[in-house]
């Protein structure tokens, strides 16, 4: 049996089991913040939709990011000052955030995105450094130690987001929203040209489509993604602070992507899940993070490029077509 | 006092001659990222992790075994070379045959791993190194004071910028070098032994970056952080310069490194940022740099 | 015509060569005695440059068996296989547009004796000499051919691997470099050559073998083409 013969005939199943899945996904985390941490399932939600949404340019539009921090920890910024100093409510302050996200999005991308792979990297990266320094420098954003005491409101003026049960469900809601709305993206018209241009940009100019304007739409997406998460993170952790900003926040979440499993759905928030848990694990331990983060980094490229997930379906598919 | 712009000529002086060792910083080490991306395509993202342990290595050199500048001045780049030589061989090769995207992963681990080693086992404060005696003090020009071990490090910056000049441009082996860089496999069928050229020319490049920390030891410290966002910059300097021609590459980081000390004295807020929006500009009229060539 | 034979210089045997998924040898078997000018004929597509590539190690997911004056070529890396003295002329031509044409001609290194001094390769080709300092792309189409074989000449190879040289060559260089490969031959120089000019190959050549689908199905002697040009030309119509 080849192996397309055995994805084919394993569809029903998989629906099955993929619906499976997804129930078991959405039970456990309505349950789980009564096991674990409400605020560390919250962290871990943010960079989800932080992953989730770097990985519609890396790896369904095949564009190398490293400048996502400035859309992440810029959004951060703007949510936390917005909040605090402007003392606009939750939703406001949510979508005053995004709405820079979307826009610095656009700018980025409408200077970087005619170039191509390695020369795109390097751009994306100069752009988000750029928003580093200006951070450090602008007095908006308390450069050193960033917006403190962020008032975290109240949602629709009714549920207090201070009781961190709470703020975990609304941040569940937007993470589910955003989900939903890069699998709708995913499994678009929009989605498919998307993909077709990652697999043979020459064939897809000469068919009449223009690429960089398919990209330029996936990475603005991408980025108001990224600022939501951001911004999410700003008013549950009450902080905005240089960390959100640097290219090692950048290079983070790329390596969530990798590690989760780049281009699929489901990679990015396995990756994320992990890094997240492990940095958390090793703040305790005393471990050097950043060198152990930089050698799974290259274990990872070296050895599992296809991520857990990647690696997993891989798996599970060879076995299928060996059972029979 | 002679005043140009409402700037003291002396000041003005010390600030250009400042832009000159950081644009002769930025020269030698965005020659090293060019030619590793023009010849193993490869964006180096740990090149400041090596200049990093160039600087280390010339410190711990002199702090555990009292061995002074100069043989510091070669064991830092031999150091680098050599991990940087390894580090190809072994592991970075494997990378070629598959998407560019994971060498550059694979880069930015290294240099993430690199980093957080040095910072965990030696802390993230700057580490003074001594300048040598015979580069101490130096001369007074009259309209400022020249310090010794600034001028000799622009000197050898740029005579190790040309000669880098001059062996791709003018010599056999640099010949082999342009024509690995346009066609690895017919180069190969001559009889030359690409694959350790690759490894060799890394392992120069790498070199490069190791013995410019050395050069910066005494102007800036020796410290974990000291190459990562330097790095940054030295990139936005590859893109503006364009990878097209090795003097390019060198005029455009001795330029920026001008300007930005410039714009240091008269638009200081500006002043970090002031490559990435040179960059900006480039980009937007010549996005294949100054001194690029389609590639 | 000499009643010795020619010891076997270049022997291959059921070679099987792929590029990437792609199965395109299917079994080339062939010789090539030292000092013969051997043809493979063939349309596009039969696997002719394929072989040149397996042969000289570019392509490297091979089956089967390549041996040189008895060693086997397979494990060897390109570098290695040149170094045996064989020499690559590609279809390509392969001028650097970043060297001279001075350091293209030296580009090549000496592997062995007897290799061709700068002048006689200058007497050889006339019309590269005093374009040393030129860019290497800037030759016509008929220089950098003529370039491409002449640095070759230089290295002391004498087993030629030559691909396609005449193709999109007007006549009158066309003839040239047959001229050129004669006075190689008389040298004793060996070449397997490819080529889909049947003309070019019989003023030349010894022995032709027809390729199709990636492997050897007819073997014609040059002296014995008149008799057999039908079926040539069977073979290499489109």
């Amino acid at each position: 049996m080849t192996f397309q013969m055995a994805i084919a005939s394993s569809d029903s199943r998989a629906t099955q089991t993929r619906t499976l899945c997804l129930l078991l996904l959405v039970a456990t985390s309505l349950a789980a913040p009564f096991f674990i941490y409400p605020l560390f399932l919250t962290k871990i939600l943010c960079f989800v939709l932080f992953a989730s949404a770097l990985n519609l340019v890396l790896g369904y539009a095949g564009l190398l990011s490293l400048g996502h921090a400035a859309f992440f920890g810029g959004a951060a910024y703007v949510a936390a000052h917005s909040a605090k100093v402007w003392g606009f409510p939750f939703e406001l302050a949510i979508l005053t955030a995004v709405s820079f996200a979307t826009l610095l999005g656009l700018v980025f991308g409408f200077l970087a995105i005619r170039l191509h792979g390695i020369y795109f990297a390097m751009v994306t990266l100069a752009l988000a450094q750029m928003i580093y320094f200006l951070a450090v420098q602008m007095p908006l954003t308390g450069g050193e130690d960033g917006i403190t005491a962020v008032p975290s409101g109240k949602l629709l003026g009714l549920i207090d987001l201070s009781n961190s049960l709470a703020m975990y469900y609304v941040v569940l809601l937007f993470v589910a929203f955003g989900m939903f709305m890069i699998w709708r993206t995913v499994h678009s018209p929009f989605g498919h040209v998307l993909a077709a241009i990652k697999e043979n940009e020459v064939r897809a100019t000469s068919l009449g489509l223009q690429p960089s304007r398919y990209r330029l739409i996936a990475f603005t997406l991408s980025a108001a993604l990224s600022g939501l998460a951001g911004a999410l993170k700003a008013i549950a952790f009450q902080v905005a602070s240089l960390l959100d900003v640097t290219w090692h926040m950048s290079g983070e979440v790329v390596l969530m992507t990798l590690i989760g499993g780049m281009g699929t759905l489901i990679g990015p928030a396995i990756g994320a899940t992990f890094v997240v848990a492990l940095e958390h694990y090793l703040s305790t331990s005393g471990l050097p993070i950043s060198f152990i983060i930089g050698v799974i980094f290259m274990l990872c490229v070296m050895l599992f490029r296809k991520g857990i997930y990647g690696e997993l379906r891989e798996w599970y598919l060879r076995r299928l077509v060996r059972e029979t | 006092m002679i005043e140009i712009f409402g700037i003291p000529v002396a000041v003005l002086g010390g600030q250009i001659l400042l832009g000159l060792i950081n644009g002769s910083f930025y020269a030698l080490l965005s020659l090293g990222l060019a030619i590793i991306f023009g010849m193993l395509n490869v964006i180096n993202f740990a090149h400041g992790a090596f200049y990093m342990l160039g600087g280390f290595a010339t410190w711990i050199l002199f702090t555990y075994f009292g061995i002074g500048y100069w043989p510091g001045l070669l064991f830092a780049p031999f150091v680098a070379g050599s991990i940087g030589a390894l580090m190809e061989r072994l592991l970075l090769r494997r990378l070629y045959n598959v998407d560019h995207l994971y060498s550059l992963l694979f880069t930015f681990g290294a240099a993430l791993a690199l980093e957080g080693l040095f910072r965990h086992h030696f802390g993230s404060a700057g580490k003074p190194y001594p300048l040598p005696g015979e580069l101490s003090g130096g001369y007074n020009l009259g309209f400022m004071f020249l310090p010794l071990y600034r001028a000799w490090v622009i000197i050898i910056a740029l005579l190790v910028c040309f000669g880098t000049w001059f062996a791709i441009e003018r010599t056999r082996l640099g010949a082999y070098l342009r024509a690995a860089t346009e066609n690895p496999s017919l180069v190969q069928a001559f009889g030359i032994n690409v694959p350790l050229l690759l490894t060799l020319t890394y392992a120069f490049c790498v070199g490069l970056a190791g013995f410019t920390g050395a050069l910066a030891a005494p102007i800036y410290q020796v410290s974990p952080g000291m190459g990562a966002n330097l790095i940054i910059i030295v990139f936005a300097v590859v893109v503006i310069g364009g990878m097209g021609s090795i003097l390019g590459t060198i005029l455009t980081g001795l330029s920026l490194g001008v300007i930005e000390a410039l714009t240091k004295v008269f638009f200081p807020t500006a002043s970090a940022i002031t490559v990435f929006i040179i960059m900006i500009l480039v980009l937007m009229l010549r996005p294949t740099g100054l001194f690029g060539r389609e590639r | 015509m000499g009643s010795e034979v020619k010891p076997v210089q270049l022997e291959v045997f059921d070679l099987h060569a792929w590029y990437g998924e792609s199965h395109i040898l299917h079994g080339m078997s062939l010789t090539v005695r030292r000092g013969e000018i051997v043809t493979l004929l063939g349309r596009n597509g039969a696997g002719k440059t394929t072989t040149m590539r397996a042969i000289m190690g570019i392509l490297r997911k091979r089956e089967g068996t390549i041996r040189y004056e008895g060693g086997d070529l397979i494990p060897l890396p390109p570098h290695k296989v040149a170094r045996l003295g064989i020499g690559y002329v590609p279809e390509e031509r392969g001028i650097f547009s970043s060297l001279t044409v001075e350091e293209n001609l030296l580009l090549p290194p000496v592997i062995g004796p007897g290799g061709m001094t700068i002048e006689e390769i200058y007497d050889l080709f006339p019309n590269l000499a005093g374009r040393g300092r030129t860019p290497g792309t800037r030759l016509s189409g008929g220089e950098q051919q003529m370039l491409s074989i002449a640095r070759i000449l230089r290295t002391g190879a004498n087993f030629i691997l030559l691909d396609e040289p005449t193709e999109g060559l007007a006549p009158v260089i066309v003839d040239q470099i047959a001229a050129s490969l004669r006075i190689l031959k008389e040298r004793g120089f060996t070449i397997l050559l490819v080529e889909q000019n049947l003309h070019f190959a019989s003023a030349i050549a010894d022995r032709h073998y027809v390729v199709e689908q990636g492997c050897v199905v007819d073997e014609v002697a040059n002296h014995a083409l008149a008799e057999n040009m039908d079926r040539l030309n069977s073979y290499l119509s489109v």
